[in-house]
Protein backbone atom coordinates (compact mmCIF):
# COMPACT_ATOMS: atom_id res chain seq x y z
CA UNK A 1 0.00 0.00 0.00
CA UNK A 2 1.07 3.64 -1.06
CA UNK A 3 -0.18 5.90 0.94
CA UNK A 4 2.03 9.16 -0.75
CA UNK A 5 1.33 10.02 -4.14
CA UNK A 6 3.21 8.16 -6.82
CA UNK A 7 6.69 9.38 -7.86
CA UNK A 8 5.91 10.67 -11.65
CA UNK A 9 8.47 10.19 -14.31
CA UNK A 10 7.73 12.30 -17.42
CA UNK A 11 9.83 11.24 -20.76
CA UNK A 12 9.12 13.76 -24.00
CA UNK A 13 10.25 12.32 -26.72
CA UNK A 14 10.59 14.40 -30.43
CA UNK A 15 11.20 10.97 -32.41
CA UNK A 16 9.38 11.48 -35.31
CA UNK A 17 9.52 8.00 -37.15
CA UNK A 18 7.17 5.23 -36.42
CA UNK A 19 8.77 2.76 -34.43
CA UNK A 20 11.28 5.34 -33.68
CA UNK A 21 14.69 4.66 -32.21
CA UNK A 22 14.04 8.01 -29.74
CA UNK A 23 11.17 6.89 -28.17
CA UNK A 24 13.16 3.56 -27.58
CA UNK A 25 15.50 5.56 -25.91
CA UNK A 26 13.16 7.54 -24.06
CA UNK A 27 11.83 4.62 -22.47
CA UNK A 28 14.55 2.80 -21.86
CA UNK A 29 15.52 5.71 -19.78
CA UNK A 30 12.52 6.06 -17.70
CA UNK A 31 12.43 2.05 -17.39
CA UNK A 32 16.25 2.31 -16.00
CA UNK A 33 14.97 5.60 -13.40
CA UNK A 34 11.74 3.23 -12.32
CA UNK A 35 13.47 0.69 -11.24
CA UNK A 36 16.16 2.33 -9.25
CA UNK A 37 13.00 4.47 -7.83
CA UNK A 38 11.82 1.39 -7.11
CA UNK A 39 14.28 -0.11 -5.64
CA UNK A 40 15.45 2.97 -3.06
CA UNK A 41 12.02 3.46 -2.14
CA UNK A 42 8.29 2.74 -1.49
CA UNK A 43 6.39 5.00 -3.38
CA UNK A 44 4.72 4.04 -6.33
CA UNK A 45 6.57 5.24 -9.57
CA UNK A 46 4.34 6.48 -12.80
CA UNK A 47 6.25 6.82 -15.90
CA UNK A 48 4.34 8.64 -18.95
CA UNK A 49 5.95 9.45 -22.30
CA UNK A 50 5.11 12.14 -24.19
CA UNK A 51 4.99 11.98 -28.38
CA UNK A 52 5.78 15.41 -29.44
CA UNK A 53 4.93 14.06 -33.06
CA UNK A 54 1.48 13.68 -31.70
CA UNK A 55 1.38 17.45 -30.71
CA UNK A 56 3.37 18.70 -33.55
CA UNK A 57 0.27 20.44 -34.73
CA UNK A 58 -0.89 21.38 -31.68
CA UNK A 59 2.60 23.32 -30.64
CA UNK A 60 2.54 25.22 -34.10
CA UNK A 61 -0.94 26.54 -33.35
CA UNK A 62 0.11 27.66 -30.08
CA UNK A 63 3.05 28.95 -31.40
CA UNK A 64 0.88 31.05 -33.91
CA UNK A 65 -2.20 31.62 -31.75
CA UNK A 66 -0.30 32.06 -28.33
CA UNK A 67 -2.68 29.97 -26.34
CA UNK A 68 -2.32 25.95 -26.15
CA UNK A 69 -5.04 23.37 -26.55
CA UNK A 70 -6.57 21.44 -23.84
CA UNK A 71 -4.76 18.42 -24.93
CA UNK A 72 -1.29 20.42 -25.05
CA UNK A 73 -1.64 21.99 -22.23
CA UNK A 74 -2.24 18.85 -20.55
CA UNK A 75 0.80 17.75 -21.84
CA UNK A 76 2.91 20.61 -20.69
CA UNK A 77 1.36 20.37 -16.88
CA UNK A 78 2.50 16.83 -16.87
CA UNK A 79 5.82 18.19 -18.07
CA UNK A 80 5.93 20.74 -15.38
CA UNK A 81 4.44 18.92 -12.96
CA UNK A 82 6.77 15.64 -12.99
CA UNK A 83 9.27 14.93 -10.41
CA UNK A 84 11.89 13.95 -12.70
CA UNK A 85 11.98 14.72 -16.77
CA UNK A 86 13.74 12.75 -19.43
CA UNK A 87 14.14 14.93 -22.75
CA UNK A 88 14.67 12.83 -25.75
CA UNK A 89 15.52 14.58 -29.39
CA UNK A 90 16.88 13.20 -32.69
CA UNK A 91 19.95 14.95 -34.00
CA UNK A 92 18.78 17.60 -36.78
CA UNK A 93 20.95 19.56 -38.77
CA UNK A 94 23.76 19.66 -35.57
CA UNK A 95 21.58 20.43 -32.94
CA UNK A 96 18.20 19.21 -31.31
CA UNK A 97 15.14 19.14 -33.38
CA UNK A 98 12.89 22.01 -34.32
CA UNK A 99 10.01 19.76 -32.92
CA UNK A 100 11.72 19.71 -29.78
CA UNK A 101 12.71 23.48 -29.30
CA UNK A 102 9.19 24.32 -30.58
CA UNK A 103 7.84 22.47 -27.48
CA UNK A 104 10.24 23.88 -24.65
CA UNK A 105 9.58 27.20 -25.94
CA UNK A 106 6.47 27.08 -25.34
CA UNK A 107 7.05 26.31 -21.22
CA UNK A 108 7.36 29.24 -18.89
CA UNK A 109 10.81 29.86 -18.58
CA UNK A 110 10.19 29.33 -14.64
CA UNK A 111 8.44 26.12 -14.62
CA UNK A 112 11.20 23.67 -14.89
CA UNK A 113 13.45 25.37 -12.07
CA UNK A 114 15.26 22.84 -10.21
CA UNK A 115 13.29 19.76 -11.92
CA UNK A 116 15.66 16.66 -12.75
CA UNK A 117 16.69 16.21 -16.06
CA UNK A 118 17.75 13.31 -18.13
CA UNK A 119 19.13 14.79 -21.83
CA UNK A 120 19.56 12.30 -24.60
CA UNK A 121 19.56 12.13 -28.00
CA UNK A 122 19.79 9.80 -31.33
CA UNK A 123 21.42 10.21 -34.51
CA UNK A 124 22.79 8.19 -37.53
CA UNK A 125 26.74 8.81 -36.48
CA UNK A 126 28.33 8.84 -33.22
CA UNK A 127 29.93 12.08 -34.63
CA UNK A 128 26.89 14.06 -33.30
CA UNK A 129 27.23 13.57 -29.42
CA UNK A 130 28.26 16.85 -28.07
CA UNK A 131 25.11 18.21 -29.38
CA UNK A 132 24.45 16.83 -25.72
CA UNK A 133 26.54 18.74 -24.29
CA UNK A 134 26.57 22.22 -26.32
CA UNK A 135 22.98 22.64 -27.12
CA UNK A 136 20.56 20.35 -24.81
CA UNK A 137 22.35 20.97 -21.37
CA UNK A 138 22.86 25.42 -22.33
CA UNK A 139 18.88 24.83 -22.78
CA UNK A 140 18.22 23.34 -19.32
CA UNK A 141 20.90 25.24 -17.69
CA UNK A 142 18.99 28.76 -18.98
CA UNK A 143 15.71 26.73 -17.33
CA UNK A 144 17.66 26.54 -14.40
CA UNK A 145 16.78 22.92 -14.32
CA UNK A 146 19.03 20.19 -12.33
CA UNK A 147 20.68 18.05 -15.48
CA UNK A 148 22.16 15.15 -14.22
CA UNK A 149 25.89 15.24 -15.36
CA UNK A 150 25.53 11.74 -17.64
CA UNK A 151 23.52 12.22 -20.91
CA UNK A 152 23.22 9.50 -22.82
CA UNK A 153 23.82 9.57 -26.58
CA UNK A 154 22.48 6.63 -28.83
CA UNK A 155 24.07 6.31 -32.31
CA UNK A 156 22.35 4.05 -34.92
CA UNK A 157 25.63 1.49 -34.12
CA UNK A 158 25.12 1.70 -30.33
CA UNK A 159 21.82 -0.35 -30.73
CA UNK A 160 23.71 -3.31 -32.05
CA UNK A 161 26.97 -3.10 -29.83
CA UNK A 162 28.27 -3.40 -26.30
CA UNK A 163 30.67 -0.51 -25.84
CA UNK A 164 34.53 -0.78 -26.37
CA UNK A 165 37.82 -0.11 -24.26
CA UNK A 166 36.79 3.68 -24.38
CA UNK A 167 33.14 3.66 -24.06
CA UNK A 168 30.25 1.76 -21.97
CA UNK A 169 27.72 0.40 -24.01
CA UNK A 170 24.18 1.85 -24.27
CA UNK A 171 22.51 -0.44 -21.34
CA UNK A 172 25.27 0.93 -18.81
CA UNK A 173 25.10 4.17 -19.99
CA UNK A 174 21.06 4.01 -19.75
CA UNK A 175 21.60 2.75 -16.13
CA UNK A 176 24.01 5.22 -14.93
CA UNK A 177 21.86 8.06 -16.56
CA UNK A 178 18.76 6.47 -14.71
CA UNK A 179 20.56 6.14 -11.58
CA UNK A 180 21.47 9.98 -11.98
CA UNK A 181 17.61 11.02 -12.53
CA UNK A 182 16.81 8.56 -9.35
CA UNK A 183 19.18 10.15 -6.97
CA UNK A 184 17.98 13.30 -8.19
CA UNK A 185 14.64 12.83 -7.62
CA UNK A 186 15.10 11.57 -4.08
CA UNK A 187 17.51 14.01 -2.96
CA UNK A 188 15.92 16.84 -4.68
CA UNK A 189 16.68 19.77 -2.39
CA UNK A 190 15.55 22.68 -5.12
CA UNK A 191 11.98 22.85 -5.54
CA UNK A 192 10.53 24.46 -8.17
CA UNK A 193 8.72 26.78 -5.60
CA UNK A 194 10.52 29.63 -7.41
CA UNK A 195 8.87 29.35 -10.15
CA UNK A 196 6.49 32.45 -10.28
CA UNK A 197 3.39 32.12 -9.09
CA UNK A 198 0.80 31.74 -11.23
CA UNK A 199 -3.42 32.62 -11.54
CA UNK A 200 -3.59 29.42 -10.01
CA UNK A 201 -2.13 30.18 -6.80
CA UNK A 202 -4.58 32.02 -5.53
CA UNK A 203 -4.37 35.42 -4.09
CA UNK A 204 -0.80 34.64 -4.02
CA UNK A 205 -0.92 35.58 -7.34
CA UNK A 206 -0.33 38.70 -6.98
CA UNK A 207 2.06 41.80 -5.30
CA UNK A 208 -0.87 43.42 -2.88
CA UNK A 209 -1.21 46.87 -4.86
CA UNK A 210 0.40 49.20 -1.43
CA UNK A 211 3.30 46.74 -2.10
CA UNK A 212 3.36 47.50 -5.78
CA UNK A 213 2.96 51.18 -5.09
CA UNK A 214 5.75 50.99 -2.23
CA UNK A 215 8.28 49.30 -4.76
CA UNK A 216 7.97 52.34 -6.91
CA UNK A 217 8.40 55.28 -4.30
CA UNK A 218 11.46 57.57 -4.33
CA UNK A 219 13.79 57.57 -1.16
CA UNK B 1 -25.89 45.81 -19.31
CA UNK B 2 -24.51 47.89 -21.82
CA UNK B 3 -23.47 46.31 -24.80
CA UNK B 4 -21.36 47.61 -28.05
CA UNK B 5 -18.32 46.87 -29.81
CA UNK B 6 -14.61 47.71 -29.70
CA UNK B 7 -12.13 48.01 -32.95
CA UNK B 8 -8.55 47.36 -33.01
CA UNK B 9 -8.24 49.66 -35.96
CA UNK B 10 -6.83 47.47 -38.79
CA UNK B 11 -6.00 48.36 -41.98
CA UNK B 12 -5.75 44.44 -43.66
CA UNK B 13 -6.05 43.51 -47.20
CA UNK B 14 -9.86 41.51 -47.79
CA UNK B 15 -8.35 38.48 -48.36
CA UNK B 16 -11.43 37.67 -50.81
CA UNK B 17 -10.93 40.28 -53.05
CA UNK B 18 -7.32 40.88 -52.99
CA UNK B 19 -8.25 45.33 -51.62
CA UNK B 20 -6.52 46.99 -48.67
CA UNK B 21 -8.33 49.83 -48.05
CA UNK B 22 -6.29 53.61 -47.84
CA UNK B 23 -5.95 55.00 -44.61
CA UNK B 24 -8.06 57.32 -45.05
CA UNK B 25 -10.94 54.86 -45.91
CA UNK B 26 -10.04 52.74 -43.09
CA UNK B 27 -10.66 56.05 -40.32
CA UNK B 28 -13.77 56.90 -42.57
CA UNK B 29 -15.24 53.08 -42.66
CA UNK B 30 -14.29 53.66 -38.21
CA UNK B 31 -16.32 56.46 -37.88
CA UNK B 32 -19.51 54.84 -40.03
CA UNK B 33 -19.49 51.96 -37.71
CA UNK B 34 -19.47 53.74 -34.43
CA UNK B 35 -22.41 55.72 -35.79
CA UNK B 36 -24.18 52.81 -37.19
CA UNK B 37 -23.59 51.58 -33.34
CA UNK B 38 -25.58 54.52 -32.21
CA UNK B 39 -28.13 54.14 -35.42
CA UNK B 40 -29.04 50.14 -33.96
CA UNK B 41 -29.20 50.96 -30.19
CA UNK B 42 -25.45 49.95 -29.05
CA UNK B 43 -24.63 51.73 -25.92
CA UNK B 44 -20.66 51.83 -26.69
CA UNK B 45 -17.97 52.67 -28.98
CA UNK B 46 -14.38 51.75 -28.09
CA UNK B 47 -11.18 52.39 -30.01
CA UNK B 48 -7.51 51.17 -29.35
CA UNK B 49 -4.61 52.50 -29.95
CA UNK B 50 -1.59 51.78 -31.91
CA UNK B 51 1.50 53.57 -33.17
CA UNK B 52 2.42 51.01 -35.99
CA UNK B 53 1.43 50.33 -39.52
CA UNK B 54 -0.82 48.63 -40.31
CA UNK B 55 -3.22 50.58 -37.66
CA UNK B 56 -4.45 54.15 -37.66
CA UNK B 57 -5.66 54.78 -34.58
CA UNK B 58 -2.78 56.59 -33.29
CA UNK B 59 -5.09 59.93 -32.39
CA UNK B 60 -8.23 58.18 -30.31
CA UNK B 61 -9.76 61.03 -28.58
CA UNK B 62 -9.80 63.25 -32.44
CA UNK B 63 -11.62 59.99 -33.47
CA UNK B 64 -14.10 60.05 -30.30
CA UNK B 65 -14.23 63.78 -30.43
CA UNK B 66 -15.75 63.37 -34.24
CA UNK B 67 -18.13 60.62 -33.23
CA UNK B 68 -19.43 62.85 -30.08
CA UNK B 69 -19.89 65.67 -31.93
CA UNK B 70 -22.54 63.02 -34.48
CA UNK B 71 -23.97 60.66 -31.80
CA UNK B 72 -26.61 61.70 -28.97
CA UNK B 73 -25.91 58.53 -27.07
CA UNK B 74 -23.16 56.66 -27.57
CA UNK B 75 -20.44 56.34 -24.44
CA UNK B 76 -17.48 56.63 -26.21
CA UNK B 77 -14.25 54.51 -24.91
CA UNK B 78 -10.96 53.36 -25.43
CA UNK B 79 -9.37 49.52 -25.88
CA UNK B 80 -7.21 50.46 -24.55
CA UNK B 81 -5.09 53.63 -23.51
CA UNK B 82 -1.61 53.14 -22.94
CA UNK B 83 -0.96 53.70 -19.93
CA UNK B 84 2.55 53.33 -20.41
CA UNK B 85 4.28 55.09 -22.93
CA UNK B 86 1.23 58.09 -22.84
CA UNK B 87 1.88 60.82 -20.48
CA UNK B 88 -0.64 60.32 -17.87
CA UNK B 89 -0.69 64.25 -17.51
CA UNK B 90 -1.15 64.19 -21.09
CA UNK B 91 -4.28 61.90 -20.63
CA UNK B 92 -5.72 63.67 -18.11
CA UNK B 93 -6.00 66.40 -20.29
CA UNK B 94 -7.17 64.90 -23.49
CA UNK B 95 -9.90 62.38 -21.85
CA UNK B 96 -10.97 65.40 -19.62
CA UNK B 97 -11.82 67.72 -22.97
CA UNK B 98 -13.53 64.82 -24.78
CA UNK B 99 -15.44 64.28 -21.57
CA UNK B 100 -16.57 67.91 -21.92
CA UNK B 101 -17.20 67.54 -25.54
CA UNK B 102 -19.17 65.03 -25.33
CA UNK B 103 -21.42 65.62 -22.29
CA UNK B 104 -19.84 62.83 -20.01
CA UNK B 105 -20.84 60.23 -22.23
CA UNK B 106 -16.78 58.77 -21.98
CA UNK B 107 -14.91 55.96 -19.65
CA UNK B 108 -11.92 54.22 -20.73
CA UNK B 109 -9.39 51.55 -20.53
CA UNK B 110 -6.07 51.12 -19.41
CA UNK B 111 -3.85 48.78 -20.97
CA UNK B 112 0.17 48.10 -21.91
CA UNK B 113 -0.27 47.72 -25.20
CA UNK B 114 1.13 44.09 -27.47
CA UNK B 115 4.05 46.10 -29.54
CA UNK B 116 7.13 45.69 -28.05
CA UNK B 117 8.69 48.66 -29.97
CA UNK B 118 6.08 51.25 -29.11
CA UNK B 119 8.49 51.83 -25.84
CA UNK B 120 11.83 52.93 -27.44
CA UNK B 121 9.91 54.70 -29.72
CA UNK B 122 8.47 56.95 -27.36
CA UNK B 123 11.26 57.02 -24.58
CA UNK B 124 10.32 54.43 -22.41
CA UNK B 125 12.04 50.38 -21.58
CA UNK B 126 9.41 47.77 -21.83
CA UNK B 127 10.98 46.01 -18.75
CA UNK B 128 9.22 48.65 -17.18
CA UNK B 129 5.93 48.02 -18.15
CA UNK B 130 3.97 47.27 -15.22
CA UNK B 131 6.02 49.40 -12.54
CA UNK B 132 4.45 52.46 -15.58
CA UNK B 133 1.09 51.33 -15.57
CA UNK B 134 0.77 51.25 -12.06
CA UNK B 135 3.04 54.74 -11.29
CA UNK B 136 1.55 56.82 -14.46
CA UNK B 137 -2.49 55.58 -13.48
CA UNK B 138 -1.57 56.68 -9.99
CA UNK B 139 -0.44 60.08 -11.52
CA UNK B 140 -3.74 60.27 -13.91
CA UNK B 141 -5.94 59.51 -11.07
CA UNK B 142 -4.68 62.13 -8.31
CA UNK B 143 -4.88 64.64 -11.81
CA UNK B 144 -8.72 64.08 -12.10
CA UNK B 145 -9.42 64.03 -8.53
CA UNK B 146 -6.96 66.79 -7.28
CA UNK B 147 -7.38 70.22 -8.51
CA UNK B 148 -4.00 71.25 -7.46
CA UNK B 149 -1.28 68.46 -7.54
CA UNK B 150 2.86 68.00 -6.32
CA UNK B 151 4.12 64.37 -7.01
CA UNK B 152 7.40 62.76 -8.24
CA UNK B 153 7.63 59.42 -9.35
CA UNK B 154 10.14 57.03 -11.04
CA UNK B 155 8.96 57.94 -14.61
CA UNK B 156 8.02 61.37 -15.53
CA UNK B 157 9.38 64.96 -14.85
CA UNK B 158 7.84 66.19 -11.14
CA UNK B 159 5.26 68.26 -11.03
CA UNK B 160 5.00 70.99 -8.67
CA UNK B 161 1.79 72.97 -8.21
CA UNK B 162 -0.07 71.48 -11.32
CA UNK B 163 -3.50 71.42 -12.31
CA UNK B 164 -4.79 69.32 -15.03
CA UNK B 165 -7.45 71.13 -17.25
CA UNK B 166 -9.96 71.34 -17.56
CA UNK B 167 -11.40 69.51 -14.54
CA UNK B 168 -13.24 66.82 -15.18
CA UNK B 169 -17.36 67.62 -16.10
CA UNK B 170 -19.01 68.40 -12.79
CA UNK B 171 -16.05 67.09 -11.11
CA UNK B 172 -16.81 63.49 -11.90
CA UNK B 173 -13.54 61.90 -13.40
CA UNK B 174 -14.38 59.11 -16.29
CA UNK B 175 -14.90 55.67 -15.50
CA UNK B 176 -11.61 53.55 -15.82
CA UNK B 177 -11.54 50.09 -16.87
CA UNK B 178 -7.91 48.05 -16.63
CA UNK B 179 -7.44 45.67 -19.31
CA UNK B 180 -5.54 42.58 -19.70
CA UNK B 181 -5.51 39.32 -21.20
CA UNK B 182 -2.78 37.43 -18.50
CA UNK B 183 -1.41 39.79 -16.21
CA UNK B 184 -2.62 39.44 -12.39
CA UNK B 185 -0.62 42.56 -10.99
CA UNK B 186 -3.15 44.70 -13.57
CA UNK B 187 -6.43 42.79 -12.14
CA UNK B 188 -5.00 43.49 -8.67
CA UNK B 189 -4.98 47.22 -9.76
CA UNK B 190 -8.59 47.37 -10.45
CA UNK B 191 -9.90 45.69 -7.86
CA UNK B 192 -7.67 48.64 -5.58
CA UNK B 193 -9.22 51.58 -7.00
CA UNK B 194 -12.65 49.97 -7.32
CA UNK B 195 -12.53 50.86 -10.93
CA UNK B 196 -13.60 48.01 -13.58
CA UNK B 197 -11.19 45.00 -14.93
CA UNK B 198 -11.98 44.07 -18.43
CA UNK B 199 -10.88 40.82 -20.19
CA UNK B 200 -10.63 40.76 -24.26
CA UNK B 201 -11.86 37.29 -24.40
CA UNK B 202 -10.60 36.80 -27.98
CA UNK B 203 -7.39 34.92 -28.01
CA UNK B 204 -7.54 32.92 -24.93
CA UNK B 205 -9.96 30.02 -23.74
CA UNK B 206 -12.86 30.72 -21.61
CA UNK B 207 -11.73 28.99 -18.24
CA UNK B 208 -8.31 31.70 -18.46
CA UNK B 209 -10.69 34.87 -18.37
CA UNK B 210 -12.59 33.39 -15.94
CA UNK B 211 -9.37 33.29 -13.81
CA UNK B 212 -8.33 36.50 -13.98
CA UNK B 213 -11.87 37.60 -13.23
CA UNK B 214 -12.02 35.61 -10.45
CA UNK B 215 -9.14 37.06 -8.74
CA UNK B 216 -10.05 40.54 -9.63
CA UNK B 217 -13.45 39.93 -8.14
CA UNK B 218 -11.88 38.69 -4.89
CA UNK B 219 -9.63 41.60 -4.58
CA UNK B 220 -11.88 44.02 -5.00
CA UNK B 221 -14.09 42.60 -2.07
CA UNK B 222 -10.64 42.31 -0.60
CA UNK B 223 -10.49 46.10 -0.88
CA UNK B 224 -13.49 47.21 0.74
CA UNK B 225 -15.56 48.04 -2.53
CA UNK B 226 -18.45 45.95 -2.21
CA UNK B 227 -18.86 41.93 -2.34
CA UNK B 228 -17.21 39.87 -5.28
CA UNK B 229 -20.61 39.66 -7.13
CA UNK B 230 -20.72 43.30 -7.41
CA UNK B 231 -17.16 44.37 -9.00
CA UNK B 232 -17.38 45.85 -12.56
CA UNK B 233 -16.43 43.32 -14.77
CA UNK B 234 -16.31 44.01 -19.15
CA UNK B 235 -15.71 41.44 -21.43
CA UNK B 236 -14.62 41.41 -25.03
CA UNK B 237 -15.92 38.66 -28.04
CA UNK B 238 -16.07 38.19 -31.56
CA UNK B 239 -18.93 36.85 -33.43
CA UNK B 240 -19.74 36.75 -37.43
CA UNK B 241 -23.02 36.27 -37.80
CA UNK B 242 -26.19 35.29 -40.91
CA UNK B 243 -29.12 34.06 -40.71
CA UNK B 244 -28.08 30.22 -41.59
CA UNK B 245 -25.24 29.39 -39.32
CA UNK B 246 -23.38 27.62 -42.54
CA UNK B 247 -23.50 30.89 -44.19
CA UNK B 248 -21.83 32.83 -41.60
CA UNK B 249 -18.74 30.02 -41.50
CA UNK B 250 -18.25 29.72 -45.84
CA UNK B 251 -18.31 33.68 -45.92
CA UNK B 252 -16.15 34.36 -42.65
CA UNK B 253 -13.95 31.38 -43.41
CA UNK B 254 -11.61 33.13 -45.50
CA UNK B 255 -11.32 36.37 -43.09
CA UNK B 256 -10.81 33.80 -40.42
CA UNK B 257 -7.94 32.19 -42.14
CA UNK B 258 -6.13 35.33 -42.66
CA UNK B 259 -6.63 37.44 -39.94
CA UNK B 260 -3.61 39.37 -38.47
CA UNK B 261 -2.78 37.54 -34.75
CA UNK B 262 -4.27 33.67 -35.03
CA UNK B 263 -4.49 33.16 -39.04
CA UNK B 264 -2.97 30.95 -40.58
CA UNK B 265 -2.68 28.95 -37.27
CA UNK B 266 -5.54 27.14 -35.63
CA UNK B 267 -8.67 25.94 -38.14
CA UNK B 268 -11.82 28.04 -37.58
CA UNK B 269 -13.00 25.09 -36.25
CA UNK B 270 -11.00 24.43 -33.33
CA UNK B 271 -10.65 28.08 -32.52
CA UNK B 272 -14.37 28.39 -32.01
CA UNK B 273 -14.36 25.34 -30.14
CA UNK B 274 -11.27 26.60 -27.37
CA UNK B 275 -12.22 30.58 -27.42
CA UNK B 276 -15.38 32.63 -27.18
CA UNK B 277 -15.50 32.92 -30.95
CA UNK B 278 -19.00 32.51 -32.35
CA UNK B 279 -19.36 32.15 -36.24
CA UNK B 280 -22.95 31.29 -37.12
CA UNK B 281 -26.83 32.35 -36.64
CA UNK B 282 -27.90 34.90 -34.31
CA UNK B 283 -29.55 32.42 -31.76
CA UNK B 284 -26.21 30.95 -31.58
CA UNK B 285 -24.42 34.10 -30.56
CA UNK B 286 -27.06 34.61 -28.30
CA UNK B 287 -26.74 31.26 -26.47
CA UNK B 288 -22.49 31.74 -26.34
CA UNK B 289 -22.68 35.14 -25.20
CA UNK B 290 -25.14 34.17 -22.13
CA UNK B 291 -22.62 31.27 -21.56
CA UNK B 292 -19.99 33.44 -20.58
CA UNK B 293 -21.85 35.04 -17.84
CA UNK B 294 -21.72 31.31 -16.43
CA UNK B 295 -18.05 31.69 -16.02
CA UNK B 296 -17.68 34.78 -14.64
CA UNK B 297 -21.06 35.91 -13.16
CA UNK B 298 -23.03 38.65 -13.82
CA UNK B 299 -21.55 41.71 -15.37
CA UNK B 300 -21.57 44.97 -16.83
CA UNK B 301 -20.52 45.44 -19.98
CA UNK B 302 -20.43 42.90 -23.58
CA UNK B 303 -18.18 44.53 -26.17
CA UNK B 304 -17.68 42.75 -30.00
CA UNK B 305 -15.20 42.72 -32.03
CA UNK B 306 -16.98 43.57 -35.79
CA UNK B 307 -14.52 45.25 -38.32
CA UNK B 308 -11.20 43.55 -38.39
CA UNK B 309 -9.46 41.01 -40.62
CA UNK B 310 -10.21 42.90 -43.93
CA UNK B 311 -14.14 42.80 -43.80
CA UNK B 312 -15.25 45.16 -46.03
CA UNK B 313 -17.44 48.22 -44.16
CA UNK B 314 -20.44 46.86 -46.18
CA UNK B 315 -20.54 43.28 -44.21
CA UNK B 316 -19.49 45.44 -40.88
CA UNK B 317 -22.53 46.79 -40.93
CA UNK B 318 -24.85 44.41 -41.76
CA UNK B 319 -23.58 42.67 -39.32
CA UNK B 320 -24.38 45.77 -36.61
CA UNK B 321 -27.44 45.73 -37.99
CA UNK B 322 -28.18 41.93 -36.82
CA UNK B 323 -26.35 42.70 -33.63
CA UNK B 324 -28.48 45.74 -32.95
CA UNK B 325 -31.85 43.81 -33.67
CA UNK B 326 -31.56 40.64 -33.12
CA UNK B 327 -28.94 39.71 -30.71
CA UNK B 328 -28.30 42.49 -28.18
CA UNK B 329 -32.08 42.73 -27.37
CA UNK B 330 -32.73 39.25 -26.92
CA UNK B 331 -29.00 39.45 -24.33
CA UNK B 332 -30.61 42.67 -22.70
CA UNK B 333 -33.76 40.98 -21.58
CA UNK B 334 -32.04 37.72 -20.83
CA UNK B 335 -28.82 38.95 -18.94
CA UNK B 336 -31.40 41.35 -17.20
CA UNK B 337 -33.50 38.54 -15.71
CA UNK B 338 -30.56 36.65 -14.85
CA UNK B 339 -28.90 39.14 -12.27
CA UNK B 340 -28.66 39.16 -9.00
CA UNK B 341 -30.71 41.95 -7.14
CA UNK B 342 -27.28 43.62 -5.62
CA UNK B 343 -25.17 43.94 -8.68
CA UNK B 344 -24.91 46.83 -10.50
CA UNK B 345 -26.77 46.62 -14.16
CA UNK B 346 -23.81 48.89 -15.29
CA UNK B 347 -20.50 50.56 -15.08
CA UNK B 348 -21.03 53.93 -13.16
CA UNK B 349 -22.12 56.51 -15.97
CA UNK B 350 -22.06 60.04 -15.14
CA UNK B 351 -24.77 61.69 -13.46
CA UNK B 352 -25.02 64.20 -16.85
CA UNK B 353 -25.56 60.84 -19.08
CA UNK B 354 -27.79 59.64 -16.42
CA UNK B 355 -29.89 62.67 -16.62
CA UNK B 356 -30.34 62.75 -20.26
CA UNK B 357 -31.10 59.13 -20.14
CA UNK B 358 -34.16 60.11 -17.86
CA UNK B 359 -35.11 62.84 -19.96
CA UNK B 360 -35.07 60.46 -22.92
CA UNK B 361 -37.08 57.90 -21.48
CA UNK B 362 -39.65 60.53 -20.02
CA UNK B 363 -40.21 62.34 -23.20
CA UNK B 364 -41.05 59.06 -24.82
CA UNK B 365 -43.85 58.56 -22.12
CA UNK B 366 -45.11 61.80 -23.27
CA UNK B 367 -45.26 60.82 -26.69
CA UNK B 368 -46.76 57.31 -26.12
CA UNK B 369 -49.66 59.17 -23.75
Amino acid sequence: MFATTPLRIVAVSAGLSQPSSTRLLADRLAAAARERLAAEQDRNVEVRVIELRDLAVDIANHLVSGFPSATLREAIDAVTEADGLIAVTPVFTASYSGLFKSFFDLIDNTALTGKPVVIAATGGTARHSLVLEHALRPLFAYLRAVTVPTSVYAASEDWGSSGDEYTEGLPSRIRRAGGELASAVLGRTVSGASRAPGLDDGDDAVVPFEQQLADLRLD
Amino acid sequence: MQFGIFTVGDVTTDPTTGRTPTENERIKATLAIAQKAEEVGLDVFATGEHHNPPFVPSSPTTTLGYIAARTENLILSTSTTLITTNDPVKIAEDYATLQHLADGRVDLMMGRGNTGPVYPWFGKDIRQGIPMAIENYALLHQLWREDVVDWEGKFRTPLQSFTATPRPLDGVPPFVWHGSIRSPEIAEQAAYYGDGFFHNNIFWPMEHTKKMVDLYRRRYAHYGHGTAEQAIVGLGGQVFMRKNSQDAVREFRPYFDNAPVYGHGPSLEDFTRETPLTVGSPQEVIERTLTFRDAVGDYQRQLFLMDHAGLPLKTVLEQLDILGEEVVPVLRKEFANLRSADVPESAPLHPAVTAARANRAARATRKES
